[in-house]
């Protein structure tokens, strides 16, 4: 009989025909939904702390967040209601002013997402006060400006000031392309990461969840 | 023009050949004995280098991009349109910073690209600001169940499916008929009557009049490297361009996204698709060295950086592509100049345990992979050079500048087999570091 544990090491072991097959068949035999959506949590966990140490990459987060998307479209009907679980904190995240690139920013989003977070991902080529208005919408407390291209320094310090200037006592982190820790003095940001662990590493230490 | 026994000469030869021409600046007429003098001992230089000799100093490049129209005080806008402007902003900064190597800018034909309707970028004036340099589109371009098509025949691929969803003046391209008409004589007219419908007319309108457009610019263009080459004396080190099949795959035919999931969902097909594709990259790069007279071939590279996969699925996935690439341009004497975006920290093991590339025949410019790993392990292979990061051209001050110049030298050039570069290029720079980065150069870069 299949069990939630065959689900997880499907996941993590990228086989994705056969994790969607469990999940169908969990789903079939009675398995409560939040013990599948749980698999996939403790799947997902094991795939970012592999990614984490060099151990799993792109590719893998990729299909990682396919094969969750399409179980949680399989258990999701089955659900008896929306079980909404607390968010950690919530983050707004865009690619600034400017740039339109989005494969950094969006793997950042995806793992701020899976680690707990509510993300409010703008996209790309993000006006400054697109930043300002998110913040003051959703009430995040940290904000994540992505830039592939030395043109995204300036958006990023303008972005900074802009938020500063409305009165945002929360933290800012900046990554991407040609950004590092002399960028992030330029701009005025409290932390550089250079990739999406790091994102995570700083959003959990913000939030007290580190 | 290829002498009569090309096909007869070792790849060794042919590289002698290209690089002999190259390094007496193609037969031109140089302004003053000065010009000739600066010219040669600046590419003998560089050939020192490709060659992993020590020259008499270390040479120093500049990737300039965007830095040329910012000094100059005109637009990007007028870098792709205006070719006067262009040009004259491209020898200004030349002449201010007494640039060594022609540092490629973004002089490209931004009206080609408006005929054509080119919808894998977005340029000044057309998806940006004027101000603003161009970027590209990533995309899905090709769907995850085409790769049959792509693999049963590229080229024809290329212009049925991919022009028209590329260049949106193409579009009628979709239609175009099989070949198989010129076989008989009473195949011919069912052949050639498509070319008659009125869009299949139109498009082949814009696609002479973009043709027309760029060879306008070709002529601005190579009488600006002339200019630079034969009034100045300084050699252009950029002959033309090339992709590694994955790169292709990954950016703009199936996007990031999509080629990451088919490594997963359809391994084989990735890598019938790369093979298939090889042969257009490997023509299209010894195409550029033959045009331009000039052997040094960019490859830009994108995907198989650190973190986009593992060294195992590089190995499968990345590596040979790349490789039969280098060799298929090494083969006919031109040198790849591959432009490593990103880390490369965790493949070069893979390149340096791999055996198969001559030594002396490719140069390596890395943006973030460690230069003392490089040198150890990449360095008894190849020229390296790399690692000025572009953030302090911006954000740096001209001491900290100096010092990173200094790092890098002590870390690289040891011996020779290096060039000194940026890691990635240059726009958003200021003055006073552009200045800092080519005078310590000099400074640090005696033997």
């Amino acid at each position: 009989m299949t069990t939630s544990a065959d689900l997880v090491s499907a996941i993590t072991d990228m086989r994705e025909d056969d994790a969607i097959a469990y999940a169908r068949e969990l789903v079939d035999g009675g398995t409560d939904p939040v013990v599948i959506l749980e698999a996939c949590r403790e799947a997902m966990d094991i795939i970012g702390k592999r990614f984490e140490i060099g151990e799993a990459f792109i590719p893998e987060l990729i299909l990682a967040g396919e094969m969750l998307k399409t179980v949680s479209e399989v258990v999701k009907p089955h659900l008896k209601s929306e079980e909404a679980t607390e968010a950690i904190g919530k983050v707004v995240i865009g690619t600034v002013e400017g740039d339109i690139h989005d494969i950094a920013k969006d793997i950042v989003a995806f793992m701020l997402e899976i680690n707990g977070f509510e993300v409010t991902d703008l996209g790309v080529d993000v006006p400054v006060a697109g930043f300002v208005k998110a913040v003051e919408e959703t009430g995040a407390r940290i904000v994540g400006l992505s830039g592939f291209l030395t043109l995204a320094y300036d958006p990023m310090k303008a972005t900074v000031a802009a938020l500063k200037a409305a009165g945002f006592d929360g933290k800012v982190m900046v990554g991407g392309g040609q950004v590092d820790e002399s960028i992030r003095d330029y701009t005025g940001a409290d932390a550089y990461g250079k990739d999406a662990m790091a994102a995570v590493t700083l959003a959990k230490e913000w939030s007290g969840a580190a | 023009m290829l002498p009569d026994n090309w096909n007869e000469m070792t790849p060794a030869e042919r590289q002698e050949f290209r690089l002999a021409g190259w390094a007496s600046g193609g037969g031109m007429p140089f302004a003053t004995p000065e010009a000739k003098e600066r010219y040669e001992a600046a590419a003998k230089r560089f050939i020192d280098v490709l060659k992993l000799r020590q020259p008499d100093i270390v040479p120093v490049e500049l990737v300039a991009a965007g830095a040329i129209a910012e000094h100059a005080g005109v637009t990007h806008h007028d870098m792709m349109y205006d070719y006067e402007k262009a040009t004259a902003a491209t020898v200004k900064f030349h002449e201010d910073f007494d640039i060594d190597y022609q540092a490629p800018g973004e002089m490209w034909p931004g009206p080609a690209f408006d005929r054509l309707g080119y919808m894998l970028y977005k340029w000044p004036g057309h998806g940006v600001p004027e101000t603003q340099p161009y970027q590209a589109v990533e995309g899905e371009y090709m769907m995850a169940d085409e790769y049959a098509e792509l693999i049963n025949d590229s080229e024809k691929f290329m212009l049925r499916k991919y022009f028209p969803r590329v260049f949106e003046s193409l579009g009628a391209f979709s239609m175009l008929p099989s070949f198989w008409g010129a076989t008989e004589l009473p195949f011919v007219p069912f052949m050639m009557t498509p070319f008659a419908i009125p869009p299949v007319q139109e498009a082949f309108e814009a696609f002479f009049d973009a043709a027309k457009l760029s060879l306008e610019f070709m002529g601005a263009f190579g009488a600006l490297g002339g200019q630079l080459a034969a009034g100045y004396g300084i050699p252009g080190t950029l002959g033309g361009f090339s992709k590694v099949p994955f790169d292709f795959v990954g950016d703009t035919l199936r996007g990031t996204k999509g080629i990451m999931l088919d490594m997963y969902r359809r391994p084989d097909d990735v890598l019938a698709a790369c093979d298939a594709l090889l042969p257009m990259a490997i023509e299209f790069a010894v195409g550029n060295a033959n045009m331009s007279g000039n052997p040094f071939i960019y490859i830009v590279m994108h995907k198989g950086a650190d973190g986009f996969m593992s060294n195992d699925d590089f190995a499968k996935f990345y590596w040979p592509g790349f490789k039969r690439l280098m060799l298929g341009i090494i083969e006919q004497g031109a040198i790849p100049f591959n432009f490593v975006e990103g880390g490369y920290n965790s493949r070069l093991d893979v390149i340096a345990d791999d055996g198969d590339i001559p030594p002396g025949t490719t140069m390596w410019m890395f943006d973030k992979t460690d230069l003392a790993e490089a040198k150890k392990k990449i360095g008894p292979l190849a020229a390296i050079g790399g690692n000025i990061p572009a953030s302090l051209f911006k954000a740096g001050t001209p001491e900290q500048m100096r010092d990173k110049v200094r790092e890098t030298m002590e870390i690289a050039a040891p011996g020779g087999g290096y060039f000194m570069t940026p890691g990635a290029v240059i726009d958003n720079a200021t003055d006073a570091n552009i200045e800092a980065y080519l005078s310590a150069g000099k400074e640090f870069g005696k033997y």
